[in-house]
């Protein structure tokens, strides 16, 4: 049943330029599980971006590999920071983004398309343009867009940053519950601690650069009911809030204490 | 319910009444004042004249402008002269928007290119560009294509450097958003580059238009025999003032329509989106 997806072994990268060369991560070796849920915290600007760019085969590991256990060709879906929907575009035209690129186009692509948003609420600003709609609304069409491409493995790069606090739990409640029950394969990194304990099922804790792998807490929230806003209520809630925020102000503390 | 709405209306109607009172007025003193400006300047250019207090021999005066122009109506100089103009313009603008777009989408291309290139392009452009134009008549003799050339070459390099600006300034994070979704670096162009960068093509075209006009003058002050560059130029060396004049009054409205008809183009687009 835990079947591993995705391993990284002892990814290494560096940025250069001509003043000398910034280790941003060392020695980075995790799995993940189909359908498993997992956060990556850490501190800012310590090298989480980067990891996922070489998920996303975007950037290159210096030395290691990543290995995709189930098909070689995975499909990786990737949600960035802002929605950057194409303002000049429909909805309709900005969630078909994908297959146009990849000239994958097809009635079924559009079919599957059209129940998404009718199933994320949607469907009646289909023809309207990005900005008649709400933060969260864009938010969530971002994500059809990246869900259309049917991806294997879904990574999420802090996709709730720029969205005000309240949107921000609405919408992150919201997105979690539609990954959840797609069953997908996901990993997020945020700097919201308790975002990373209400959505996932294991959180990574990465330290400061040059980043590597602090700890690995698993989260097991005794709730009957799954969703986000009410894991906020887990009674298990706040010792790991508390263990989570020691691991990273530790990070903080090597520097300043 | 409806007489309710009404009051509502009344009331917020009688401060917008005044407001757009106001600013139609505001609209009509300007408007008169503007109009005025022109009549007292034709008024006492044509008193003056009139007075013998200046030399019409020299300074003309609306009168002879007017009758010189009807004159060039009907022995159809104006069209001849005028068209060329207009046509040498439209060919000069058409040729630095292609050039310039193909080579901007080059340099945004390859970086490495654009590093190559960067001095040249900075040189080309800083140089005064009508010191060119004695070598283009050496090169490609008198006429036509003198002169379109001496046209282009006044804005190509701006027009190249601008729009590779503004096409370097796409959003990042957008054109990642393009490779995440399986994309090359040239569907990036044609899906985020290219439309959003509309609004600085638009804006470049405006200032080429001009420059084209200015390219082609001082190709037709050197090396033509016909267009109103040339008209300007003769009309000065006989000491035909009233041709000189009315070809600089006959360029400004070009001008304006030119540049119009940007302005136009601009604001369709801007209704579509």
């Amino acid at each position: 049943m835990n079947q591993t997806i995705l391993e990284c072994k002892n990814i290494c990268f560096s940025y250069h330029n001509l003043n000398g060369e910034t280790k941003a991560l060392t020695n980075i070796s995790f799995q993940v599980n189909k359908g498993e849920f997992l956060a990556i915290v850490g501190p800012s600007g310590c090298g989480k971006s980067t990891l996922l760019s070489i998920i996303a085969r975007l950037l290159e590991p210096e030395s290691g590999e990543i290995i995709f256990h189930e098909q070689e060709n995975l499909k990786i879906g990737y949600m960035l920071q802002q929605d950057h929907l194409l303002e000049w575009r429909t909805i309709w035209k900005n969630v078909l983004l994908g297959p146009e690129i990849t000239k994958t186009l097809t009635k079924q692509k559009e079919d599957l398309a059209l129940k998404l948003l009718s199933d994320y609420g949607l469907i009646k600003f289909k023809d309207k343009k990005p900005s008649e709609l709400s933060g969260g609304m864009k938010q969530r069409a971002a994500l059809i867009r990246t869900m259309v491409m049917e991806p294997g493995l879904l990574l999420l790069d802090e996709p709730f940053s720029a969205l005000d606090y309240q949107t921000r739990l609405m919408v992150s409640a919201d997105i979690g519950n539609i990954i959840r029950a797609s069953g997908i394969t996901a990993i997020l990194i945020t700097h919201d601690l308790s975002e990373a304990i209400s959505l996932s099922d294991r959180i990574l804790v990465l330290t400061k650069r040059p980043a590597t792998i602090k700890n690995n807490i698993p989260v097991h929230l005794s709730l009957s009911d799954n969703s986000p806003l009410a894991a906020r209520n887990a009674p298990e809630f706040n010792d790991l809030f508390t263990l989570l925020w020691k691991e990273i102000s530790d990070e903080y503390c090597g520097e300043n204490c | 319910m409806n007489i309710a709405e009404k009051t509502v209306d009344n009331t917020i109607s009688l401060s917008q009444k005044l407001y757009i009172k106001n600013h139609h007025r505001h609209h009509h003193i300007v408007t008169l004042l503007r109009l005025l400006i022109l009549i007292l300047f034709l008024g006492i250019w044509e008193y003056a004249g009139r007075m013998k207090i200046i030399d019409t021999f020299f300074f003309s005066s609306p009168s002879m402008i007017a009758a010189y122009f009807k004159e060039m109506l009907l022995d159809g100089s104006f069209f001849t002269h005028t068209g060329i103009t207009l046509f040498e313009t439209l060919i000069s603008f058409l040729l630095i928007t292609l050039i310039s777009m193909i080579m901007a989408t080059l340099l945004w291309y390859s970086k490495t290119l654009s590093e190559i290139l960067e001095p040249y392009l900075v040189v080309l452009n800083s140089l005064p560009k009508s010191a060119l134009a004695p070598l283009f008549i050496v090169w490609l003799g008198t006429g036509i294509n003198t002169i379109i050339v001496a046209g282009i070459s006044v804005a190509i390099f701006g027009s190249i450097i601008s729009l590779y600006t503004g096409f370097k300034q796409v959003d990042k994070e957008k054109l990642k958003l393009i490779y995440t979704l399986g994309g090359s670096r040239i569907t990036a162009f044609h899906k985020v580059v290219l439309p959003s960068s509309i609004p600085v093509i638009l804006s470049n075209m405006k200032v080429n238009i001009g420059l084209a006009l200015v390219g082609v003058i001082i190709g037709e002050f050197l090396a033509a025999r016909k267009g109103l560059g040339y008209l300007i130029i003769y009309g000065s060396q006989v000491f035909k003032l009233n041709m000189v004049i009315t070809s600089i009054i006959i360029l400004c409205v070009i001008a304006m329509g030119l540049y119009q008809f940007i302005q136009w183009l601009e604001h369709l687009y801007k209704k579509k989106s």
